[in-house]
C-alpha cells in the first residue's frame, strides 16, 4: 500500500495512512501516519463501535494540515478483548495459500535432507 | 498523544517478526503533497486493502487464481460508492477473517463515519468514489506501482479529491 500512497502524493493529493504497522509506513517514508494497536482487518476499530471508529478517523484528519512532515500519531486505545482471543480471531478460517505453500517447501526440504 | 507509541508487531504472527523487523528503510526521498484547501473544505476519499467488492455488481478479487498460484495476488481494485449498505458488500481476501468487515464495513472502510464528519462540517465532503484493493500482492507490488497507483491518482484528481485516507488491513 505504500506504493499507492506515494503515487497519490506524487500527483499532488495528500495522504494519511492508518495502519496497525506504523513502523513499516515510516520505513517507506510516508509523510502522515496514524498507528492503531488493533488486530489486522480492523484499522478503524471494532464493528459497531462508532466511538472507536471516529477516534481513528479524527486522528487521521489532525494530520492533514501538518507542516512538520513526516509525522506519526498513534491512537491511545487498547483493544478491549484479551490478546490471545483477538490474535486468533483476526486470522482466516483456513491458512492462506502462501502459508500452505511455505509449509510445503519446508517439508520438501526436510524430506530432501533425509533422502 | 504524539509521544505514545503502539507495538507494530502485537498482532503479527511471531513467525513473521524477523522478516518485518528486518525490513530496510526504502531508498529515496519522502514524496509530499501540501494541501491547498483547509480541512473544512477538503474532499476526502477512502481506500482499504480489505478485499471489499459490491457483490451484485462487481466480480470478487481473483482468489481462485491465488489458490492456484500462492505467490500471486490480485492487483486490481473496485470502486465503492458512498452510501452503500452492508448487505451490498462482499469480501474476497484469503489472509483475514472477514466476519467483522461483513458485519460493519466501517472497521476497514469507514464510509458512514466520514459521512457523519461531513454532516458535522469537520471535512468539506466525502468523495462519491472510494477504493478497495486486496492487500496480498505476493513478493512484488510492481502492478500497484507501475499501473494501479497512477490510475488511482488520475481518478482522484478527476474527482478533485484533496485527501486520501488509506488503511491497510
Amino acid at each position: 500500500m505504500p506504493v499507492l500512497a506515494r503515487a497519490v502524493e506524487q500527483s499532488g493529493i495528500a495522504t494519511v495512512l492508518v495502519t496497525m504497522m506504523p513502523e513499516l509506513g515510516e520505513r517507506f517514508l510516508l509523510p502522515r501516519i496514524v498507528g492503531v494497536e488493533f488486530p489486522f482487518g480492523h484499522p478503524f476499530g471494532m464493528a459497531h463501535d462508532r466511538k472507536m471508529q471516529r477516534a481513528a478517523a479524527e486522528t487521521a484528519l489532525t494530520l492533514y494540515a501538518r507542516q512538520d512532515l513526516p509525522t506519526r500519531t498513534d491512537v491511545p486505545i487498547q483493544w478491549p478483548v484479551e490478546w490471545k482471543t483477538a490474535y486468533r480471531s483476526w486470522q482466516p478460517k483456513e491458512p492462506a495459500p502462501i502459508i500452505r505453500y511455505l509449509k510445503d517447501q519446508v517439508l520438501l526440504k526436510h524430506k530432501q535432507g533425509q533422502g | 498523544m504524539t509521544d505514545f507509541r503502539i507495538d507494530s508487531y502485537k498482532f503479527l504472527p511471531r513467525s513473521m517478526w524477523e522478516e518485518f523487523k528486518a525490513f530496510p528503510e526504502q531508498p529515496g526521498e519522502m514524496v509530499v503533497a501540501r494541501p491547498s484547501v483547509p480541512l473544512s473544505q477538503a474532499k476526502v476519499a477512502l481506500l482499504t486493502s480489505g478485499g471489499i467488492y459490491l457483490k451484485d455488481q462487481q466480480p470478487p478479487f481473483d482468489i481462485e487464481r491465488e489458490r492456484r498460484e500462492p505467490l500471486w495476488g490480485d492487483p486490481t481494485y473496485r470502486v465503492i460508492p458512498r452510501g452503500v449498505e452492508a448487505s451490498q458488500i462482499g469480501v474476497a481476501h484469503l489472509h483475514l477473517n472477514s466476519d467483522d468487515i461483513l458485519a460493519d464495513f466501517n472497521v476497514a472502510l469507514p464510509l458512514d463515519v466520514f459521512a457523519e464528519l461531513e454532516r458535522e462540517g469537520k471535512i468539506g465532503s466525502l468523495a462519491y468514489n472510494n477504493y478497495s484493493f486486496m492487500g496480498y500482492q505476493g513478493p512484488s507490488s510492481a502492478a500497484w506501482r507501475d499501473r494501479y497507483g497512477r490510475e488511482l491518482a488520475t481518478r482522484l484528481r478527476a474527482e478533485a479529491v484533496n485527501l486520501l485516507v488509506l488503511a491497510p488491513t
